[in-house]
């Protein structure tokens, strides 16, 4: 598992393109956000939380087609479901490659994009908390998606469709976490449900995944 | 004698042909039963007047939005156990119907929603789940159509409708924490407590019932029409090679 998880990340970095494309696009989102909305100062506080967990979100669903598309075209992918790893534990690991390559650096990013979205200070603790406990949600939730969409040929929009509705209880609980923390409240109800649909995610997505592989490969 | 024997697709078609017109016809009657006991022989409620009488359609359809939703759980569940096509084909036959009672509800409701609360839409708990259920339901009849395959298609909608399931109930509490509501609470529950009055709850139960027919009997129809629709497939198939 580990060698799979070090051959996904060496591929990421080395092949270009995903590793950063990611974070790119967080980063242009949240530069176009003040010219949709106006620049006035306390209407981008107000929005800030929002704005940035949807502007990950979208930035993490960017990236979820290659988790399996690649090697599914260059057929490495039916040599690891012949592997003696189960299917269940490559799905896992493929997400936890997703996470690293895109939800990791969106984390780390974000609060340097608070900034320009007039943040306010009490709310980066809880952001970058937010994030790190949600992020990998998003990857798992993706790779069950990218595994579904798998054999498709444009499966890319499809399977927007399919990823966006189970991104929805994270992102309110993430942002609410985000919100809160922004207001000066204690936020730690939405970061402990947070933390429960990861946890979830990780405990059954990987069965799903590896059952919708399996479909895929027959 | 076993219900199973039913997943024998000429057996299937066999048996609910003839019952279908039965079905149809009896969810006309009751529903005209129904609406018109509802819209003309009950009286007005006393700070709604009669915008409580869209209540006969937008309650029984809200319903079976739910309802068939998890009618498409249970058959895409005996699908993955049991490897009957025509519970595939039933949870496909479904969907549509799903999103056009989703579609009702919320409709209605917006139509309902304009003169009581002076809005035709609000972020609303159980606006917002049900229009995440519309979004569910899109998902799922869109995999269906981008999918060749027959098999491989049923089997990936059967995952997903296991997994937007769970999602979906995440969903319905997630969005309960995030926003407070306008809607009010369940009308119709079997906790007699806290139900709508018996003049307004006789029939709205009938127009339930008459939903719950027409259902079984559009399922049923389109199931059939699935059926053949594979069975003419298969024929082009063997004709050509």
């Amino acid at each position: 598992m580990i060698a799979l998880l070090k051959r996904d990340l060496t591929l990421a970095v080395r092949a270009g393109g995903g590793f950063g494309l990611g974070l790119a696009f967080f980063l242009i989102v949240i530069v176009l956000v003040p010219f949709g909305v106006g620049p006035e100062a306390e209407v981008l506080a107000r929005i800030a939380p929002g704005m940035l967990w949807v502007a990950a979100l979208l930035a993490a669903l960017l990236s979820l087609d290659r988790i399996f598309a690649l090697d599914f075209e260059d057929g490495s992918l039916p040599l690891l479901a012949t592997s003696p790893l189960p299917l269940e534990g490559v799905a896992l690991m493929k997400g936890v490659a997703h996470w690293v390559t895109t939800g990791l650096p969106l984390t780390i990013a974000a609060p340097l994009l608070g900034f320009l979205l007039n943040l306010s200070p009490s709310a980066y603790l809880w952001l970058l908390g937010s994030l790190a406990l949600g992020t990998p949600a998003l990857s798992m939730i993706g790779t069950f998606g990218a595994a579904v969409t798998v054999g498709l040929k444009r499966g890319g929009l499809l399977m927007s469709l399919l990823v966006l509705p189970l991104y929805v209880p994270t992102l309110i609980f993430g942002s609410e976490a985000v919100r809160r923390g922004a207001g000066g409240f204690d936020a730690t109800i939405p970061m402990l449900m947070v933390a429960g649909i990861t946890l979830g995610c990780f405990a059954l997505l990987p069965f799903a995944a590896a059952a919708a592989l399996r479909v895929n490969l027959r | 004698m076993s219900i199973w024997e039913y997943a024998n697709p000429k057996k299937f078609i066999a048996t609910t042909t003839p019952l279908v017109p039965w079905l149809l016809w009896g969810a006309i009657a009751i529903l005209t039963v129904g609406l018109i006991w509802g819209f003309f022989f009950t009286p007005d409620d006393v700070r709604q007047g009669s915008t409580v009488k869209i209540f006969y359609l937008h309650v029984p359809s809200a319903m079976m939005a739910i309802n068939v939703w998890i009618m498409m759980l249970i058959a895409s569940l005996v699908w993955l156990v049991r490897r009957h096509h025509v519970s595939a084909l039933a949870a496909k036959a479904a969907a549509p119907i799903g999103i056009v009672m989703t579609l009702i509800a919320l409709f209605t409701g917006a139509v309902w929603g304009q003169p009581m609360w002076g809005t035709w839409w609000a972020w609303d708990p159980r606006l917002t789940s049900f229009l995440i259920l519309f979004l569910f339901y899109l998902g799922y009849t869109a995999l269906w159509a981008a999918i060749e395959d027959p098999d491989t298609a049923a089997d990936l909608t059967s995952v997903l409708c296991i997994v937007g399931s769970v999602f979906a109930v995440l969903s319905r509490y997630a969005v309960n924490f995030w926003n407070q509501g306008l809607h009010q609470p369940a009308s119709l529950s079997l906790d007699k407590e806290e139900n709508v009055a018996d003049v307004f709850w006789y029939p709205a139960l009938v127009c339930i019932a008459g939903f719950v027919l027409l259902f079984v009997a559009l399922v049923l129809m389109r199931t059939a029409s699935e059926i053949r629709l594979r069975r003419m497939r298969a024929l082009e198939a063997r004709m050509r090679s």
